[in-house]
């Protein structure tokens, strides 16, 4: 009899080619590939080797793909050239502007169906936590690693202590996953998880739709957690059924019982465990440059916050959340710009005007056609936002959009980092709900007293 | 890589928590190849003005050249996966980086690259912190075999992975080094897709949505 295992041990075992002194060299099963990989593919070439599986490699342009034709720009051009001529020269299948399957690669490679259970992900970008929605053991690597991959479809890995995060009860109206991950990392710190692969466990987790699952996995990394993982449910068989590269007949049949004994076992230890009541979560909103830096949008800046980021925020210690007023706000990212964030924010703003510039970016080509196909695409344009084109956008400043200096911008993106929009860019964290609401009104607002309103 | 031994040079503080690395390296720098170099980009928005004048309150600022040894705060480099990150700190003439804790990925990209990242308690960062403000630039080095470090008159242990150490002393490239246990992996992947015939994505015929 072995003892009872975590998920992440039981994914973990089923990988492992071989140890030494304490580390051990895992299979990889999938690796995707954004513009970022062409310092690894320029040691590939360097070193004359060739990409050992191009098959369990996939590619997509979305760092660098410009929300709008009118804001791309020569490095813009230049970076997706780069992936596609590296891809292609490789022989990886690779998602290129144009393709209908391209999107943010953490919206586009699990609506391909790619990401499954059990399966061990990387990707050179930290945020590759959020596959880990799907029970797989999905992490960030850097350029080496990314190298390391392309070479030998394996990775060196020390084996991580695990976290259990167990969350109770049940998300309040008008709450969300974004929600949850900011109160969660507003407990614990940026800090809080550092070097552990977390696994969310208890009744409000299983409650989750895999979008939300999702959100809540991404913003796992804002922790210091290398992974996120939920463990695999009937909800994430049924969301995976029928996807373009998900398995099919026998197959898929083997893949679910497979999936099935992946759940912890009863009695697995966890090396920390964290307790957290969803009952108690209200929308939360960054008032600092860290994610930690949150309070509900119902509280005030800490009397003690940090001088620094408060600084370069331009706010003062004791000021109430909602009294803040900002300049523009941004719906997208790979951690809200799936269809049902653009849905919750599309119920806000439906049918009135907003009060400062919005864009919208799709997480992807696929949430774009469904957004149009499904009328949410006009109520955007009605309202008086931009409808951009999908891709990682205004998330972060590197593909023509951007903030400028000192303007502030209410957004569903993971990280409040300062310059993260732009150079003196300031950056509010908050749900896809709330940054509707604010952008109605111009100043940060609870979205539940404005979601009373609003008709379905 | 370069085998690295002992590291002299100098100490110097950078006293703030959750350093990320959009600060360590903004993203719109990030198209740059590795051979045109990041030095000047590292800490790029803490260090110069938007009119590129350099900022008064950066107190690597003061120094005459970059420190060897940056001694900084908790959670070192949180943020993207970004190698960039790593590049920028070596390029700038940074060696090694002394914190109570570091971001994970940005610890094994540090590893891969050749720049130590050293984690000692708070408590003793803070003091050698403070006593690097009152005497900034201070004398240091680092004997990795030893596991030893000292900055001016402090001497202090460390701890270091057993494999990574092992790299960086011989110099030893992770992928080459992988690349020996070729047949291993290969009997792996047999074995493994025997069982796990599903693990292989489904051919498309088509681009499909
Ligand atoms: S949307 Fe933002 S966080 Fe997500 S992959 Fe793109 S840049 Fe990274």
């Amino acid at each position: 009899m072995t003892h009872p295992r975590t998920t992440v041990a039981k994914i973990w075992d089923a990988h492992r080619i071989l140890s030494d002194a304490g580390s051990d060299l895992l299979w990889i099963d999938r690796h995707y590939l954004h513009e970022g990989s062409h310092h690894a593919f320029a040691r590939l070439r360097t070193g004359n080797r060739p990409l050992r599986h191009p098959e369990l490699t996939f590619g997509v342009a979305d760092h660098y793909a410009p929300s709008a034709q009118a804001r791309a720009t020569e490095v813009t051009g230049t970076m997706i050239a780069r992936l596609q001529r590296n891809t292609s020269d490789f022989g990886v299948d690779s998602f290129g502007m144009g393709d209908p399957r391209r999107g943010i690669v953490h919206v586009a490679m699990p609506e391909q169906g790619l990401t499954l259970p059990g399966l061990s992900i990387v990707c050179g970008d930290s945020h590759t936590a959020t596959h880990g929605a799907f029970g797989a053991f999905a992490f960030g690597i850097g350029a080496s690693e990314v190298a390391h991959v392309l070479a030998t479809q394996t990775l060196w890995q020390k084996p991580p202590p695990v976290m259990r995060i167990r969350v109770t009860g049940t998300l309040p109206q008008g709450t969300t996953a974004k929600d949850l991950a900011l109160a969660i990392i507003g407990q614990i710190g940026t800090g809080g998880a550092t070097g552990h692969a977390v696994e969310y466990a208890g009744p409000a987790i299983a409650a989750l739709s895999m979008e939300e699952r999702m959100t809540l996995c991404n913003m796992t990394i804002e922790m210091g957690a290398r992974s996120g993982l939920v463990p695999a449910d009937q909800t994430t068989f049924d969301w995976l059924k029928g996807r373009p590269m998900a398995p099919t007949g026998a197959d898929w049949d083997a893949a679910v019982a497979e999936w099935r004994t992946l759940a912890p076992d009863e009695g697995a230890t966890y090396d920390r465990d964290v307790a957290l009541d969803a009952g108690t979560v209200a929308p939360m909103v960054t008032w600092g440059t860290s994610p930690e830096q949150v309070a509900p949008v119902t509280g005030r800046i800490p009397a003690d916050a940090t001088p620094d980021s408060l600084s370069y925020m331009g706010l003062t210690a004791g000021a109430q959340i909602d009294s803040i007023a900002i300049d523009r706000a941004f719906i997208g990212s790979c951690t809200n710009g799936r269809l049902a964030d653009l849905q919750a924010a599309a119920r806000i703003l439906k049918g009135q005007r907003v009060a400062v510039p919005l864009l919208v970016s799709p997480g992807s080509e696929a949430v774009a056609r469904q957004a149009e196909a499904s009328g949410l695409a006009d109520i955007f344009r009605a309202a008086g936002a931009e409808w951009g084109a999908s891709g990682c956008s205004l998330c972060v400043g590197m593909n023509g959009d951007q903030v400028a200096a000192g303007e502030r911008c209410a957004s569903t993106s993971n990280r409040n980092f300062r310059g993260r929009q732009g150079p003196g860019a300031r950056t509010h964290l908050m749900s896809p709900e709330m940054v509707a609401a604010a952008a109605l009104t111009g100043r940060i607002t609870d979205a539940r007293a404005l979601s009373a309103k609003a008709t379905p | 890589m370069t085998p690295i031994t002992t590291l002299t040079g100098t100490a110097a503080a950078l006293p703030r928590a959750n350093v990320d690395t959009d600060q360590i390296i903004p993203a719109r720098f990030m198209s740059r190849s590795r051979t045109d170099g990041y030095g000047d980009q590292c800490f790029h928005d803490l260090r110069f003005d938007e009119a590129g004048a350099p900022r008064a309150d950066f107190p690597l600022n003061d120094l005459a050249q970059a420190p060897g040894i940056l001694v900084a705060g908790d959670n070192f480099g949180c943020g993207s996966s970004r190698e960039a990150a790593v590049y920028a700190l070596l390029d700038y003439g940074v060696a090694a980086v002394i914190a109570p804790s570091f971001a994970d990925i940005f610890r094994s990209n540090a590893g891969k690259n050749g720049l130590l990242t050293i984690a000692l308690d708070a408590e003793t960062v803070q003091s050698l912190t403070d006593m690097l403000t009152d005497q900034p630039a201070m004398p240091a080095d680092i004997d990795l075999p030893a596991q030893r470090l000292t900055i001016g008159p402090r001497q202090l242990d460390f701890d270091i992975d057993a494999r990574l150490k092992h790299r960086l002393i011989n110099g030893l490239d992770d992928l080459a080094a992988t690349l020996q246990d070729l047949p291993r992996i290969e009997d792996f992947e047999g074995r493994y897709y025997a069982a796990r015939p599903w693990a292989i994505p489904q051919k498309q015929t088509a681009a499909q949505g």
